[in-house]
């Protein structure tokens, strides 16, 4: 922890003592010590870089094959055709990520303020342990729920969304208007995921808004503001890039996740519509999911090209986010050691 | 505390209520009659002697009864005109018709009562709290529906007893059960504790100790593969242990896998924890003159102790139902494979999808609730011991804790 010491008063005279820099030669077992910590540092690392080599030498071929067109060509039968590409799983992930965060962001916030804010200190801890139960839930479970629960009963209110809201374009529904061409939409696989989001978001977001300075909140109530003023004032300023930098952690989440998409979605075509309501839809973790075990070695390679831009997808947004919670004011609290 | 090191003065706008007479009650339980009395009492000094400790979280009976009146209200007046009036159906759309039109009787019947700030303020704290309220019901709702479907297949002794080597796509609940499935679960989430945790504490450790440039490269990287799709560890094992080195489908990748995905839930959760751990007792470890192993040994990883159990036994948590890596790398047996280092072995979260995804007649179905029932239960019980085990979350205190702080603060 950094103790800086600051003069009292600005007018001190320019040659004050400044402090003496502490050298710490390191004993014997402390270098052995710290080589070992820094070797596990040093692991992480390498399986990071591991995952990349690996998947780049692996996907290569495929990525050969179909050159450029890998991220314009919508169709994928990579082992019949040359010409595959993500250029429908790709956006199709990225709409049921986009659906997910949608709902799971302005939840997961006011859950959060509510938690650390509201919530009276009886119900503080139940609620923080139903957050982190919810996250520890299997994946497969929510797909069990979502596939058996949540969709024979939200059929209906899809309907009424095409029907009342069709003339959003995201809500435009071109099929047959029976109740079983909404099955397997990728709205439907948007709301489970966005139920796994939900306690990433709730849980950052609560650790970023209670480290909102104590001296801050009790500075706005004393002038006078209303409990969500301070809110408004003091703690979501704060917690602004936690609530950033927690959601693109979410997106990264929700790009990657595979059981619970794979359970509800029923792929028909290769082809990219923002009609999120119709059966259908496809995403890039599904498509591993069912065709790794019946392709032949050609197949697999394109599987892992795909399996690599999901990757790099998700390791570039990750990283940003965790750039984005250590550069703000709150990550800034806990950086200094 | 972070807190002394704070020296800047607060940037933040204020929203500043009309409150009267240096009446600091933003509640305003009694707005009707500070309103009464502010041009009066304004010039005047409040007569108490003693100021009344301001509460924030004071519950009012006539909260309450808003509260109730408005959720009651909306519920009878959405029943007949959704039922009756619209021609509509969806249980969803009926909760969510419920909590617009609660919103809005709850604004209404406030604004009865309270001025106009203090309305919206009590509108906005229902609202955050319904936040809570859904994920408390999802929770709940998911574990139940999962424990009730699978019951039917549990209640049979066979499911616990035998795998399903006999057993034909429509064998009844009597033949056929999920054993093998959960000797290959424990087995494989055994050995992925046993690669995760030590690297894990130790890469925290890393970054929580020692620090500096390559410290904040792997602090990004640890974050970034905490969300890493878990799918992706199972491509990680699949390309380089069965493509490359050409081990064959077994329990061991599967545990890997999990290993990998694990793993950076360990390292972060227990930097978070170990950051808790005050500098000062850092400190007076080394004025002691320890050296700083001996200090990590003896302070930190103990003061730490409760967090870091709770990130390992969480990290099983979510170990022990990761389906993806392990559907990539395990292999799918319908026999009893004891040997994670040979083979194909199924693991709970692989049979639930196989028999629901692949499968799915409705027998296998049924076992596959009857899986996540287990997998559930498993999951729950982890879940309980971390809680249990780690006591407190880091830098919380209990009630008695509190108590006796108040105690010694008075006594001072």
């Amino acid at each position: 922890m950094a103790v800086v010491l600051t003069p009292d008063s600005p007018h001190t005279l320019p040659d004050v003592d400044t402090p003496r820099a502490i050298v710490a030669r390191p004993s014997g077992s402390d270098r052995i010590f710290r080589g070992i910590l820094r070797g596990a540092g040093l692991v992480v690392l390498l399986i990071t870089a591991l995952i990349l080599v690996f998947l780049i030498l692996r996907s290569f071929s495929a990525l050969q094959r179909s050159g450029f067109g890998f991220f314009t060509t919508p169709s994928f039968f990579p082992e019949t055709s040359n010409q595959f590409g993500i250029a429908a799983l790709l956006p199709d992930s990225a709409l049921i990520a986009a659906i997910a965060l949608v709902i799971a962001v302005p939840i997961g916030v006011a859950t959060a303020i509510y938690i650390s804010e509201y919530a009276p200190h009886v119900l503080r801890r139940p609620l923080i342990a139903v957050i982190d139960l919810m996250a520890a839930i299997p994946s497969i479970v929510y797909a069990l729920w979502g596939l058996f629960f949540l969709m024979p009963r939200i059929l209906g209110t899809d309907q009424w969304l095409a029907h009342h809201l069709g003339f959003i374009p995201f809500f435009h529904f071109t099929k047959a208007d029976t109740i079983g061409s909404y099955v397997g939409a990728m709205f439907i696989a948007g709301i489970v995921v966005s139920l796994m989001v939900i306690p990433i978001i709730t849980s950052i977001s609560r650790q970023v808004f209670s480290q909102a300075p104590q001296g801050e909140r009790e500075a706005a109530y004393a002038l006078g503001s209303t409990r969500w003023g301070m809110i408004r004032t003091v703690v979501l300023p704060f917690g602004r890039a936690g609530i950033i930098g927690a959601s693109m952690l979410g997106l990264g989440r929700a790009l990657g996740e595979t059981i619970a998409v794979t359970f509800i979605l029923t792929p028909l075509t290769y082809a990219f519509s923002i009609h999120m309501l119709e059966g259908g839809g496809n995403s890039i973790t599904a498509e591993i999911a069912n065709f790794y075990t019946q392709y032949d070695s050609k197949g697999v390679a394109a599987l892992l090209a795909c399996g690599l831009v999901l990757f790099v997808a998700t390791l570039i947004v990750n990283s940003f986010a965790s750039i984005v919670v250590s550069r703000s004011r709150s990550g800034a609290l806990t950086e200094a050691v | 505390m972070s807190e002394s090191t704070e020296t800047r003065a607060p940037r933040s706008r204020v929203a500043i209520a009309p409150i009267k007479a240096g009446r600091p009650d933003p509640q305003g339980s009694d707005g009707n009659r500070a309103d009464a009395s502010a041009p009066t009492a304004a010039p005047t000094v409040d007569p108490s002697p003693v100021e009344p400790r301001v509460r924030f979280n004071r519950t009012s009976s006539a909260g309450s009864a808003t509260f109730i009146g408005a959720a009651g209200a909306s519920l009878g007046l959405v029943w007949v005109v959704y039922e009756r009036v619209l021609p509509l159906s969806g249980v969803l759309g009926f909760w969510i018709t419920w909590y617009v039109l609660f919103l809005a009787l709850y604004l209404v019947m406030a604004r009865l009562q309270w001025d106009r700030l203090e309305a919206r303020n009590r509108l906005r704290a229902v609202a955050l709290g319904t936040g809570g309220v859904l994920v408390v019901f999802i929770v709940i709702d998911q574990v139940a529906y999962t424990l009730v479907k699978g019951s039917a297949a549990v209640t049979h002794l066979n499911f616990w007893t035998k795998s399903m080597a006999f057993a034909g796509p429509d064998s009844p609940m009597t033949v056929g059960g999920v054993l093998h499935a959960i000797v290959g679960s424990v087995e494989q989430l055994g050995l992925a504790t046993l690669v995760s945790v030590p690297l894990g504490i130790t890469a925290a450790l890393f970054l929580a100790e020692i620090g500096g440039g390559l410290a904040r490269v792997v602090r990004t990287i640890v974050e970034a593969m905490t969300a890493l799709p878990d799918l992706v560890a199972g491509l990680f094992v699949y390309v380089t242990l069965i493509l490359s080195l050409g081990v064959g489908k077994s329990g061991v990748c599967a545990a890997i896998a999990i290993g990998v995905t694990m793993m950076p839930i360990i390292a972060r959760a227990s930097e978070v924890v170990l950051r808790i751990v005050p500098g000062a007792l850092r400190e007076a470890s080394y004025a002691l003159g320890s050296s700083q192993w001996r200090t990590v040994w003896n302070v930190v990883l103990p003061t730490a102790r409760s967090g870091l159990a709770t990130a390992v036994v969480l990290a099983m948590a979510r170990g022990i139902g990761e389906t993806a890596p392990v559907l990539l790398v395990a292999g799918y047996t319908k026999e009893m494979n004891a040997d994670p280092f040979s083979g194909p072995q199924t693991s709970l979260p692989l049979f639930i999808y196989n028999a629901v995804h692949i499968l799915g007649t409705p027998a296998y179905v049924e076992r596959g609730f009857g899986a996540g029932f287990v997998l559930v239960v498993v999951v729950l019980a982890l879940f309980t011991i971390a809680r249990r085990v780690g006591g407190s979350a880091p830098g919380e205190l209990s009630k008695r804790q509190r108590r006796k702080l108040a105690r010694e603060a008075a006594e001072i």
